[in-house]
Protein backbone atom coordinates (compact mmCIF):
# COMPACT_ATOMS: atom_id res chain seq x y z
CA UNK A 1 0.00 0.00 0.00
CA UNK A 2 1.07 3.47 -0.54
CA UNK A 3 -1.47 5.87 1.05
CA UNK A 4 -1.50 9.89 0.19
CA UNK A 5 -3.43 12.48 -1.09
CA UNK A 6 -4.44 14.07 -4.00
CA UNK A 7 -5.17 17.76 -3.91
CA UNK A 8 -6.66 19.51 -7.12
CA UNK A 9 -5.67 22.83 -7.68
CA UNK A 10 -8.63 24.02 -9.55
CA UNK A 11 -11.26 23.21 -6.78
CA UNK A 12 -9.12 24.28 -4.10
CA UNK A 13 -10.46 27.44 -2.92
CA UNK A 14 -8.10 28.33 -0.19
CA UNK A 15 -10.08 28.48 2.45
CA UNK A 16 -7.69 27.09 5.09
CA UNK A 17 -10.48 24.80 6.50
CA UNK A 18 -8.58 21.97 6.13
CA UNK A 19 -5.82 23.21 7.61
CA UNK A 20 -7.94 23.92 10.38
CA UNK A 21 -9.46 20.80 11.04
CA UNK A 22 -5.93 19.17 11.09
CA UNK A 23 -5.03 21.17 14.07
CA UNK A 24 -8.19 20.37 15.81
CA UNK A 25 -7.85 16.54 14.90
CA UNK A 26 -4.27 15.79 15.46
CA UNK A 27 -4.09 18.43 18.45
CA UNK A 28 -5.98 15.78 20.90
CA UNK A 29 -4.75 12.89 18.63
CA UNK A 30 -1.79 10.54 19.26
CA UNK A 31 0.88 13.55 18.24
CA UNK A 32 -1.22 16.35 20.07
CA UNK A 33 -1.21 18.93 21.58
CA UNK A 34 -0.09 21.34 18.75
CA UNK A 35 1.02 23.82 20.86
CA UNK A 36 0.22 27.19 20.03
CA UNK A 37 2.52 29.90 21.03
CA UNK A 38 1.43 33.62 22.43
CA UNK A 39 -2.19 32.42 20.94
CA UNK A 40 -3.44 35.97 22.06
CA UNK A 41 -0.55 37.81 21.89
CA UNK A 42 0.78 40.28 19.17
CA UNK A 43 2.90 37.36 17.31
CA UNK A 44 0.86 34.39 17.47
CA UNK A 45 2.37 30.96 16.37
CA UNK A 46 2.37 27.29 16.53
CA UNK A 47 2.61 24.14 15.24
CA UNK A 48 0.29 23.01 11.95
CA UNK A 49 0.73 19.91 10.12
CA UNK A 50 -0.89 21.65 6.80
CA UNK A 51 -0.72 24.70 5.45
CA UNK A 52 -2.36 27.13 2.54
CA UNK A 53 -0.45 29.28 0.43
CA UNK A 54 -1.52 31.29 -2.27
CA UNK A 55 0.55 32.37 -5.64
CA UNK A 56 -0.43 34.33 -8.59
CA UNK A 57 0.52 32.03 -11.66
CA UNK A 58 0.70 33.59 -15.21
CA UNK A 59 0.96 37.25 -15.65
CA UNK A 60 -2.11 39.53 -16.15
CA UNK A 61 -4.47 39.36 -18.00
CA UNK A 62 -3.45 35.53 -18.70
CA UNK A 63 -3.17 34.88 -14.84
CA UNK A 64 -5.18 33.02 -12.19
CA UNK A 65 -5.11 32.61 -8.32
CA UNK A 66 -3.86 29.21 -7.40
CA UNK A 67 -4.03 27.99 -3.27
CA UNK A 68 -1.51 24.86 -2.85
CA UNK A 69 -2.17 23.18 0.52
CA UNK A 70 0.72 21.21 1.48
CA UNK A 71 1.39 18.69 4.40
CA UNK A 72 3.71 15.87 4.53
CA UNK A 73 4.12 14.33 0.79
CA UNK A 74 5.05 10.67 2.47
CA UNK A 75 7.80 10.61 0.20
CA UNK A 76 8.46 6.94 -1.27
CA UNK A 77 12.89 8.30 -1.43
CA UNK A 78 11.91 10.10 2.61
CA UNK A 79 15.67 11.42 3.34
CA UNK A 80 14.05 12.95 6.71
CA UNK A 81 14.13 9.17 7.87
CA UNK A 82 17.41 8.22 6.73
CA UNK A 83 19.50 11.48 8.12
CA UNK A 84 17.38 10.86 11.80
CA UNK A 85 19.93 9.84 13.59
CA UNK A 86 18.11 8.31 16.65
CA UNK A 87 15.35 6.33 14.52
CA UNK A 88 12.80 8.31 15.89
CA UNK A 89 11.87 9.35 12.21
CA UNK A 90 10.66 6.02 10.26
CA UNK A 91 8.58 4.81 7.51
CA UNK A 92 5.77 2.23 7.81
CA UNK A 93 6.33 -0.17 5.38
CA UNK A 94 2.82 -1.69 5.62
CA UNK A 95 1.11 1.69 3.88
CA UNK A 96 4.00 4.22 3.63
CA UNK A 97 3.34 6.65 6.07
CA UNK A 98 5.82 8.13 7.46
CA UNK A 99 5.92 9.48 11.57
CA UNK A 100 7.38 10.49 14.41
CA UNK A 101 8.01 8.10 17.69
CA UNK A 102 7.96 10.83 19.80
CA UNK A 103 9.22 9.06 22.95
CA UNK A 104 12.37 8.80 20.65
CA UNK A 105 13.01 12.42 19.11
CA UNK A 106 15.47 14.50 20.14
CA UNK A 107 14.77 17.61 18.49
CA UNK A 108 17.60 17.92 16.35
CA UNK A 109 15.90 19.26 13.56
CA UNK A 110 17.88 17.63 11.17
CA UNK A 111 14.83 15.76 9.40
CA UNK A 112 13.10 19.29 8.70
CA UNK A 113 16.26 20.43 6.89
CA UNK A 114 16.35 17.44 4.72
CA UNK A 115 12.99 18.27 3.95
CA UNK A 116 12.20 20.65 0.89
CA UNK A 117 8.70 20.45 1.46
CA UNK A 118 8.11 21.88 5.29
CA UNK A 119 6.62 19.65 6.24
CA UNK A 120 7.93 19.15 9.21
CA UNK A 121 7.69 21.46 12.91
CA UNK A 122 9.23 21.53 15.64
CA UNK A 123 6.86 21.90 19.15
CA UNK A 124 9.22 23.78 21.34
CA UNK A 125 6.97 23.11 24.23
CA UNK A 126 7.34 19.30 23.53
CA UNK A 127 10.74 20.00 22.25
CA UNK A 128 10.14 16.99 19.58
CA UNK A 129 9.57 16.88 15.81
CA UNK A 130 5.64 16.62 14.98
CA UNK A 131 4.27 16.16 11.65
CA UNK A 132 1.22 14.77 9.69
CA UNK A 133 0.64 11.59 10.50
CA UNK A 134 -2.10 11.21 7.20
CA UNK A 135 -4.53 10.73 10.31
CA UNK A 136 -3.50 7.40 11.00
CA UNK A 137 -5.16 7.66 14.12
CA UNK A 138 -8.19 8.15 12.08
CA UNK A 139 -7.99 6.22 9.08
CA UNK A 140 -7.75 2.78 11.05
CA UNK A 141 -10.56 3.38 13.85
CA UNK A 142 -12.67 0.58 13.18
CA UNK A 143 -15.25 1.86 15.34
CA UNK A 144 -16.04 4.78 12.27
CA UNK A 145 -18.46 4.38 9.76
CA UNK A 146 -16.25 3.24 6.74
CA UNK A 147 -16.85 6.63 4.67
CA UNK A 148 -15.39 8.30 7.54
CA UNK A 149 -12.07 6.50 8.11
CA UNK A 150 -10.30 9.50 5.88
CA UNK A 151 -7.93 11.72 7.24
CA UNK A 152 -9.81 15.14 8.80
CA UNK A 153 -8.43 17.25 6.18
CA UNK A 154 -10.09 15.42 3.22
CA UNK A 155 -13.78 14.85 5.41
CA UNK A 156 -13.62 19.06 6.11
CA UNK A 157 -12.66 19.65 2.77
CA UNK A 158 -15.87 22.24 1.34
CA UNK A 159 -15.04 22.50 -2.12
CA UNK A 160 -14.11 18.68 -2.34
CA UNK A 161 -10.73 19.08 -3.40
CA UNK A 162 -8.80 16.39 -1.63
CA UNK A 163 -8.83 12.53 -2.05
CA UNK A 164 -7.54 10.45 -0.18
CA UNK A 165 -6.44 6.44 -1.05
CA UNK A 166 -3.95 4.48 -2.07
CA UNK A 167 -1.47 4.77 -5.44
CA UNK A 168 -0.67 1.19 -5.46
CA UNK A 169 -4.12 0.34 -6.47
CA UNK A 170 -4.91 1.33 -10.24
CA UNK A 171 -8.25 1.25 -9.48
CA UNK A 172 -8.95 3.87 -6.58
CA UNK A 173 -10.28 6.80 -6.75
CA UNK A 174 -6.29 8.63 -6.45
CA UNK A 175 -5.16 6.95 -9.11
CA UNK A 176 -7.89 7.27 -11.34
CA UNK A 177 -7.92 11.20 -10.47
CA UNK A 178 -4.14 11.18 -11.48
CA UNK A 179 -4.59 9.12 -14.65
CA UNK A 180 -7.00 11.85 -16.03
CA UNK A 181 -6.08 14.79 -15.28
CA UNK A 182 -2.36 14.97 -15.61
CA UNK A 183 -1.53 14.73 -11.63
CA UNK A 184 2.03 16.31 -10.60
CA UNK A 185 4.50 16.40 -8.37
CA UNK A 186 6.11 18.93 -6.40
CA UNK A 187 10.05 19.21 -7.19
CA UNK A 188 10.37 15.91 -8.63
CA UNK A 189 14.19 16.86 -9.70
CA UNK A 190 15.40 16.03 -5.98
CA UNK A 191 14.09 12.51 -6.66
CA UNK A 192 12.14 12.55 -3.13
CA UNK A 193 9.42 10.53 -4.67
CA UNK A 194 6.83 12.64 -3.27
CA UNK A 195 3.35 10.29 -3.04
CA UNK A 196 0.96 13.58 -2.32
CA UNK A 197 0.06 14.43 -6.27
CA UNK A 198 -1.68 17.96 -6.89
CA UNK A 199 -4.18 18.33 -9.85
CA UNK A 200 -3.19 20.92 -12.18
CA UNK A 201 -6.25 23.75 -12.92
CA UNK A 202 -8.27 22.69 -15.71
CA UNK A 203 -8.07 24.31 -19.25
CA UNK A 204 -11.34 26.57 -19.02
CA UNK A 205 -12.99 28.96 -21.75
CA UNK A 206 -11.49 32.63 -21.84
CA UNK A 207 -13.06 35.42 -19.62
CA UNK A 208 -13.52 38.01 -21.49
CA UNK A 209 -11.20 41.31 -19.62
CA UNK A 210 -12.24 44.45 -21.87
CA UNK A 211 -15.51 46.32 -20.37
CA UNK A 212 -18.39 44.24 -21.13
CA UNK A 213 -20.63 47.87 -21.52
CA UNK A 214 -21.90 48.79 -24.62
CA UNK A 215 -20.87 52.21 -25.21
CA UNK A 216 -24.43 53.38 -25.85
CA UNK A 217 -25.65 57.51 -25.55
CA UNK A 218 -27.58 56.96 -22.13
CA UNK A 219 -24.11 55.11 -20.50
CA UNK A 220 -22.16 57.96 -22.01
CA UNK A 221 -24.34 60.23 -20.84
CA UNK A 222 -24.65 59.12 -17.27
CA UNK A 223 -20.35 58.37 -17.49
CA UNK A 224 -20.14 62.66 -18.61
CA UNK A 225 -22.32 63.64 -15.23
CA UNK A 226 -20.73 61.34 -13.01
CA UNK A 227 -17.44 62.90 -14.31
CA UNK A 228 -18.85 66.85 -13.24
CA UNK A 229 -21.11 66.27 -10.94
CA UNK A 230 -19.09 66.49 -7.26
CA UNK A 231 -19.58 64.10 -4.79
CA UNK B 1 19.20 28.67 7.60
CA UNK B 2 19.09 30.41 11.24
CA UNK B 3 22.79 30.12 12.30
CA UNK B 4 22.56 28.21 15.89
CA UNK B 5 25.40 29.56 17.99
CA UNK B 6 26.02 26.20 19.84
CA UNK B 7 26.59 24.72 16.07
CA UNK B 8 29.08 27.06 15.39
CA UNK B 9 30.82 26.59 18.49
CA UNK B 10 30.81 23.06 18.54
CA UNK B 11 32.20 22.85 14.91
CA UNK B 12 34.84 25.10 15.52
CA UNK B 13 36.31 24.26 18.81
CA UNK B 14 36.02 20.33 18.16
CA UNK B 15 37.46 21.27 14.81
CA UNK B 16 40.27 22.94 15.93
CA UNK B 17 40.96 20.07 18.43
CA UNK B 18 40.52 17.20 15.98
CA UNK B 19 43.21 19.48 13.67
CA UNK B 20 45.23 19.78 16.62
CA UNK B 21 45.37 16.04 17.60
CA UNK B 22 45.88 14.86 13.60
CA UNK B 23 49.25 17.75 13.49
CA UNK B 24 50.49 15.99 16.80
CA UNK B 25 50.40 12.28 15.51
CA UNK B 26 52.05 13.05 12.60
CA UNK B 27 54.73 15.44 14.06
CA UNK B 28 55.77 12.42 16.94
CA UNK B 29 54.07 9.36 15.49
CA UNK B 30 55.51 10.33 11.91
CA UNK B 31 59.00 11.99 13.49
CA UNK B 32 58.18 15.16 11.55
CA UNK B 33 59.59 18.09 13.25
CA UNK B 34 61.75 18.43 15.84
CA UNK B 35 61.48 15.80 18.94
CA UNK B 36 58.76 17.12 21.28
CA UNK B 37 59.67 17.00 25.36
CA UNK B 38 57.07 14.80 27.71
CA UNK B 39 55.49 17.83 28.24
CA UNK B 40 54.97 19.30 25.41
CA UNK B 41 53.26 16.01 23.94
CA UNK B 42 50.83 15.91 26.87
CA UNK B 43 49.95 19.54 26.37
CA UNK B 44 49.31 19.83 22.86
CA UNK B 45 46.94 16.28 23.61
CA UNK B 46 45.12 17.27 26.48
CA UNK B 47 44.25 21.03 25.03
CA UNK B 48 42.99 18.78 22.16
CA UNK B 49 41.22 16.20 23.90
CA UNK B 50 39.59 19.36 26.00
CA UNK B 51 38.47 21.50 23.00
CA UNK B 52 36.92 17.90 21.37
CA UNK B 53 35.27 17.47 24.60
CA UNK B 54 34.06 20.97 24.96
CA UNK B 55 32.74 20.87 21.70
CA UNK B 56 30.55 18.06 21.94
CA UNK B 57 28.77 18.92 24.91
CA UNK B 58 28.26 22.39 23.37
CA UNK B 59 26.36 20.58 20.67
CA UNK B 60 23.98 19.24 22.45
CA UNK B 61 23.13 22.86 23.19
CA UNK B 62 20.89 23.16 20.25
CA UNK B 63 18.49 20.02 21.06
CA UNK B 64 15.10 20.64 21.96
CA UNK B 65 14.99 17.39 23.59
CA UNK B 66 18.51 16.53 25.47
CA UNK B 67 17.66 13.34 27.25
CA UNK B 68 16.88 11.73 24.30
CA UNK B 69 20.83 12.83 22.96
CA UNK B 70 21.91 9.32 23.38
CA UNK B 71 20.24 8.03 20.93
CA UNK B 72 21.56 9.85 18.49
CA UNK B 73 24.17 6.72 18.13
CA UNK B 74 21.52 4.57 16.93
CA UNK B 75 21.20 5.08 12.76
CA UNK B 76 24.71 4.60 11.51
CA UNK B 77 23.45 2.60 8.97
CA UNK B 78 21.80 6.00 7.45
CA UNK B 79 22.45 8.94 9.07
CA UNK B 80 25.40 11.17 8.95
CA UNK B 81 24.61 12.82 12.00
CA UNK B 82 24.79 9.28 13.74
CA UNK B 83 28.02 8.26 12.12
CA UNK B 84 29.38 11.80 13.20
CA UNK B 85 28.60 10.56 17.04
CA UNK B 86 30.04 7.22 16.66
CA UNK B 87 33.32 8.04 15.14
CA UNK B 88 33.50 10.61 17.48
CA UNK B 89 33.10 8.22 20.67
CA UNK B 90 35.17 5.81 19.06
CA UNK B 91 38.23 7.95 19.18
CA UNK B 92 38.54 8.38 22.42
CA UNK B 93 39.58 5.05 23.38
CA UNK B 94 42.15 5.01 21.00
CA UNK B 95 43.44 8.20 22.10
CA UNK B 96 43.46 7.21 25.12
CA UNK B 97 45.36 4.61 24.81
CA UNK B 98 48.00 6.67 22.80
CA UNK B 99 47.84 9.30 26.05
CA UNK B 100 48.51 6.38 28.50
CA UNK B 101 51.48 5.55 26.12
CA UNK B 102 52.88 9.26 26.15
CA UNK B 103 51.93 9.51 29.84
CA UNK B 104 53.85 6.53 31.13
CA UNK B 105 56.36 6.17 28.40
CA UNK B 106 57.14 9.80 27.24
CA UNK B 107 58.58 10.82 23.34
CA UNK B 108 59.68 6.78 23.02
CA UNK B 109 56.49 5.58 22.69
CA UNK B 110 55.90 1.61 21.71
CA UNK B 111 54.23 0.10 18.74
CA UNK B 112 51.15 -0.42 20.23
CA UNK B 113 50.28 2.94 22.13
CA UNK B 114 51.42 4.04 18.75
CA UNK B 115 49.32 2.32 16.20
CA UNK B 116 46.25 3.52 18.81
CA UNK B 117 47.82 7.04 18.19
CA UNK B 118 47.34 6.34 14.46
CA UNK B 119 44.38 5.44 14.26
CA UNK B 120 43.01 7.95 16.24
CA UNK B 121 44.09 10.50 14.04
CA UNK B 122 42.49 8.26 10.98
CA UNK B 123 39.12 8.53 13.37
CA UNK B 124 39.44 12.24 13.73
CA UNK B 125 39.74 12.84 9.80
CA UNK B 126 37.25 10.58 9.46
CA UNK B 127 35.25 12.97 12.26
CA UNK B 128 35.50 15.56 10.39
CA UNK B 129 34.79 14.31 6.96
CA UNK B 130 31.27 13.27 8.63
CA UNK B 131 30.68 16.63 10.06
CA UNK B 132 30.72 18.30 6.68
CA UNK B 133 28.87 14.96 5.02
CA UNK B 134 26.15 16.39 7.76
CA UNK B 135 25.61 19.51 5.39
CA UNK B 136 26.59 18.22 2.15
CA UNK B 137 24.36 15.04 1.97
CA UNK B 138 21.46 17.33 2.06
CA UNK B 139 19.87 18.01 -1.01
CA UNK B 140 17.86 20.46 0.15
CA UNK B 141 20.22 23.36 0.70
CA UNK B 142 22.14 22.92 -2.77
CA UNK B 143 24.95 25.46 -1.37
CA UNK B 144 25.90 22.37 1.13
CA UNK B 145 24.80 19.99 -1.08
CA UNK B 146 28.69 19.24 -2.68
CA UNK B 147 31.48 17.87 -1.78
CA UNK B 148 33.51 20.80 -1.20
CA UNK B 149 31.55 20.87 2.28
CA UNK B 150 33.29 17.65 4.11
CA UNK B 151 36.81 19.16 2.03
CA UNK B 152 36.30 22.41 3.95
CA UNK B 153 35.48 21.05 7.22
CA UNK B 154 38.22 18.95 7.12
CA UNK B 155 41.06 21.42 5.91
CA UNK B 156 39.42 24.60 8.08
CA UNK B 157 40.06 22.03 11.06
CA UNK B 158 43.27 21.52 10.53
CA UNK B 159 44.45 24.71 9.98
CA UNK B 160 42.96 25.77 12.87
CA UNK B 161 44.65 23.23 14.97
CA UNK B 162 48.20 24.16 13.48
CA UNK B 163 47.52 27.57 14.64
CA UNK B 164 47.32 26.10 18.05
CA UNK B 165 50.18 23.63 17.54
CA UNK B 166 52.42 26.12 16.37
CA UNK B 167 51.10 28.17 19.31
CA UNK B 168 51.36 25.55 22.37
CA UNK B 169 55.15 24.80 20.95
CA UNK B 170 56.26 27.95 21.65
CA UNK B 171 55.31 27.58 25.61
CA UNK B 172 57.83 24.85 25.44
CA UNK B 173 60.35 26.59 23.81
CA UNK B 174 60.29 24.33 20.64
CA UNK B 175 58.78 26.60 17.66
CA UNK B 176 60.79 26.08 14.99
CA UNK B 177 60.66 27.14 11.50
CA UNK B 178 58.60 23.89 10.75
CA UNK B 179 55.87 24.91 12.75
CA UNK B 180 55.27 27.74 11.34
CA UNK B 181 55.61 27.20 8.11
CA UNK B 182 53.26 23.98 8.05
CA UNK B 183 50.71 26.65 9.37
CA UNK B 184 51.33 28.44 6.85
CA UNK B 185 50.73 25.58 4.15
CA UNK B 186 47.69 24.76 5.72
CA UNK B 187 46.31 28.01 6.32
CA UNK B 188 46.78 29.04 2.75
CA UNK B 189 44.85 25.81 1.30
CA UNK B 190 42.05 26.28 3.40
CA UNK B 191 42.00 29.79 2.10
CA UNK B 192 42.51 28.64 -1.58
CA UNK B 193 39.32 25.79 -1.12
CA UNK B 194 37.05 28.23 0.86
CA UNK B 195 37.76 30.46 -1.93
CA UNK B 196 36.50 27.89 -4.24
CA UNK B 197 33.55 27.32 -2.08
CA UNK B 198 32.20 31.02 -2.26
CA UNK B 199 32.65 31.13 -5.89
CA UNK B 200 31.05 27.74 -6.51
CA UNK B 201 27.78 28.64 -4.22
CA UNK B 202 27.86 32.38 -6.11
CA UNK B 203 26.58 30.25 -9.25
CA UNK B 204 24.84 26.89 -7.74
CA UNK B 205 21.38 25.98 -9.28
CA UNK B 206 18.69 23.41 -8.41
CA UNK B 207 14.88 23.94 -8.20
CA UNK B 208 12.74 26.98 -8.68
CA UNK B 209 9.39 28.44 -7.70
CA UNK B 210 8.19 26.82 -11.01
CA UNK B 211 8.88 23.12 -10.16
CA UNK B 212 7.90 23.49 -6.28
CA UNK B 213 4.42 24.62 -7.18
CA UNK B 214 4.60 22.63 -10.42
CA UNK B 215 3.96 25.50 -12.98
CA UNK B 216 6.89 25.03 -15.09
CA UNK B 217 5.27 27.51 -18.38
CA UNK B 218 4.54 30.48 -16.39
CA UNK B 219 5.77 33.11 -13.91
CA UNK B 220 4.88 32.48 -10.29
CA UNK B 221 4.71 34.68 -7.47
CA UNK B 222 3.66 34.27 -4.05
CA UNK B 223 0.44 36.18 -2.89
CA UNK B 224 0.16 35.20 0.80
CA UNK B 225 1.69 32.83 2.97
CA UNK B 226 -1.16 31.85 4.29
CA UNK B 227 0.12 32.70 8.18
CA UNK B 228 -0.38 36.03 9.99
CA UNK B 229 3.29 35.94 11.93
CA UNK B 230 6.41 33.71 12.04
CA UNK B 231 6.28 30.04 11.95
CA UNK B 232 9.18 27.37 12.60
CA UNK B 233 9.99 27.06 9.28
CA UNK B 234 10.36 31.22 8.77
CA UNK B 235 12.20 31.21 11.87
CA UNK B 236 14.67 27.94 10.33
CA UNK B 237 14.66 28.52 6.76
CA UNK B 238 13.84 32.63 6.56
CA UNK B 239 17.24 33.84 7.83
CA UNK B 240 18.05 36.28 5.04
CA UNK B 241 20.99 38.94 5.91
CA UNK B 242 21.45 41.46 4.01
CA UNK B 243 24.44 41.41 1.30
CA UNK B 244 26.56 43.98 2.99
CA UNK B 245 26.81 42.06 5.92
CA UNK B 246 27.75 38.42 3.97
CA UNK B 247 30.11 40.61 2.58
CA UNK B 248 31.78 42.31 5.43
CA UNK B 249 31.71 38.73 7.55
CA UNK B 250 32.99 37.34 4.19
CA UNK B 251 35.77 39.91 4.66
CA UNK B 252 36.36 39.32 8.39
CA UNK B 253 36.93 35.53 7.58
CA UNK B 254 39.73 35.80 4.88
CA UNK B 255 41.42 38.56 7.03
CA UNK B 256 41.44 36.83 10.68
CA UNK B 257 41.20 33.49 9.16
CA UNK B 258 44.03 33.42 7.09
CA UNK B 259 45.94 36.50 6.39
CA UNK B 260 46.15 37.96 9.55
CA UNK B 261 48.12 34.53 11.12
CA UNK B 262 49.74 33.78 8.00
CA UNK B 263 51.48 37.58 8.42
CA UNK B 264 51.75 35.96 12.04
CA UNK B 265 54.02 33.69 10.96
CA UNK B 266 55.47 35.11 8.32
CA UNK B 267 57.23 37.36 10.77
CA UNK B 268 58.31 34.66 13.18
CA UNK B 269 60.05 33.22 10.05
CA UNK B 270 61.63 36.71 9.51
CA UNK B 271 62.80 37.19 13.68
CA UNK B 272 59.60 38.33 15.28
CA UNK B 273 59.39 36.81 18.78
CA UNK B 274 57.87 33.15 18.70
CA UNK B 275 55.34 33.99 21.55
CA UNK B 276 53.07 35.80 19.06
CA UNK B 277 51.77 32.81 17.62
CA UNK B 278 49.19 32.82 20.20
CA UNK B 279 48.01 35.99 17.89
CA UNK B 280 47.86 33.90 14.59
CA UNK B 281 45.76 30.83 17.20
CA UNK B 282 43.28 33.14 18.66
CA UNK B 283 42.33 35.09 14.93
CA UNK B 284 41.84 31.97 13.19
CA UNK B 285 39.69 30.38 15.61
CA UNK B 286 37.93 33.54 15.49
CA UNK B 287 38.03 33.88 11.47
CA UNK B 288 36.86 30.34 11.48
CA UNK B 289 33.80 31.15 13.96
CA UNK B 290 32.55 33.71 11.00
CA UNK B 291 33.48 31.34 8.48
CA UNK B 292 30.51 29.00 10.03
CA UNK B 293 28.19 31.58 10.90
CA UNK B 294 28.41 32.48 6.96
CA UNK B 295 28.33 28.73 5.97
CA UNK B 296 24.80 28.70 7.86
CA UNK B 297 23.69 32.59 7.04
CA UNK B 298 24.48 31.95 3.13
CA UNK B 299 22.81 28.50 2.72
CA UNK B 300 19.35 28.65 1.48
CA UNK B 301 17.07 25.69 1.49
CA UNK B 302 14.35 24.72 -0.95
CA UNK B 303 11.54 25.31 1.54
CA UNK B 304 11.93 29.52 0.80
CA UNK B 305 10.74 28.70 -2.86
CA UNK B 306 6.98 27.89 -1.19
CA UNK B 307 7.70 31.85 0.56
CA UNK B 308 8.39 33.76 -2.63
CA UNK B 309 12.04 33.19 -3.36
CA UNK B 310 12.18 32.89 -7.25
CA UNK B 311 15.39 30.45 -7.04
CA UNK B 312 17.40 28.25 -4.53
CA UNK B 313 19.70 31.47 -4.93
CA UNK B 314 18.08 34.50 -4.57
CA UNK B 315 17.42 36.09 -1.27
CA UNK B 316 13.44 36.98 -0.86
CA UNK B 317 14.30 40.94 -1.16
CA UNK B 318 14.35 40.51 -4.72
CA UNK B 319 11.80 41.26 -6.74
CA UNK B 320 9.94 39.12 -8.59
CA UNK B 321 10.86 38.83 -12.35
CA UNK B 322 8.50 40.13 -15.24
CA UNK B 323 6.33 42.24 -12.95
CA UNK B 324 7.12 46.23 -12.73
CA UNK B 325 3.46 47.41 -11.18
CA UNK B 326 2.37 45.66 -7.83
CA UNK B 327 5.78 43.31 -7.49
CA UNK B 328 4.75 41.65 -4.11
CA UNK B 329 8.05 42.10 -2.98
CA UNK B 330 10.37 45.58 -4.28
CA UNK B 331 11.41 47.26 -0.75
CA UNK B 332 14.17 45.78 0.88
CA UNK B 333 12.58 46.81 4.14
CA UNK B 334 9.40 44.97 3.36
CA UNK B 335 11.28 42.06 2.55
CA UNK B 336 12.72 41.99 5.86
CA UNK B 337 9.01 41.39 7.78
CA UNK B 338 9.13 38.32 5.82
CA UNK B 339 10.67 36.83 9.05
CA UNK B 340 7.41 37.29 10.78
CA UNK B 341 5.32 36.06 8.08
CA UNK B 342 4.34 39.51 7.13
CA UNK B 343 4.35 39.49 3.19
CA UNK B 344 4.08 42.52 1.17
CA UNK B 345 1.11 42.74 -0.76
CA UNK B 346 -1.11 39.78 0.64
CA UNK B 347 -4.00 40.06 2.61
CA UNK B 348 -3.01 38.62 5.59
CA UNK B 349 -5.75 36.03 6.16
Amino acid sequence: MRLGLVIDMDTCVGCHACAVACKQWNTSGTTGALTDYRPYGEDPSGVWFNRVRHYEVGDYPNNKTVNIPMSCMHCQYADCVNVCPTGASYKRPEDGIVLVDQDKCMGCNYCAWACPYGARELDREDGVMKKCTLCVDRIYDEALPPEERQPACVITCPAHARFFGDFDDDNSEVSRLVRERGGVKQMPELGYKPVNTYLPPRITRPIPIDDVRANRLVSSVKDWVNKMVAR
Amino acid sequence: MHPAFSVILFTVISGAGYGLFILLAAFHLAGIGPAMSHGELLAHGAVSLGMITLGLMLSTGHLANKKNAWRSFMRFKTSWLSREAVFAVLFYPFAGIYGLGVLLQGAAIGPLPALAGVIAAVLAVITLFSTGMIYGCLKTIRQWNTALTPANYIMLGIATGTTLFAAIATVFGNATAMHAGVAMVALVAAAVLKAIYYFWISRVNGPTINTATTFNRATVRLLDTGHTAGTFLTDEFGYDPRKDTIDNVKMGVFLLGFVAPVLVFASILSGAPAGIAWLAAVSSLIGIGMERWLFFAEAKHVVRLYHGAQTCTNSLAEPARGRTSVAPVTDPTDARRWELGDTPGGSGS
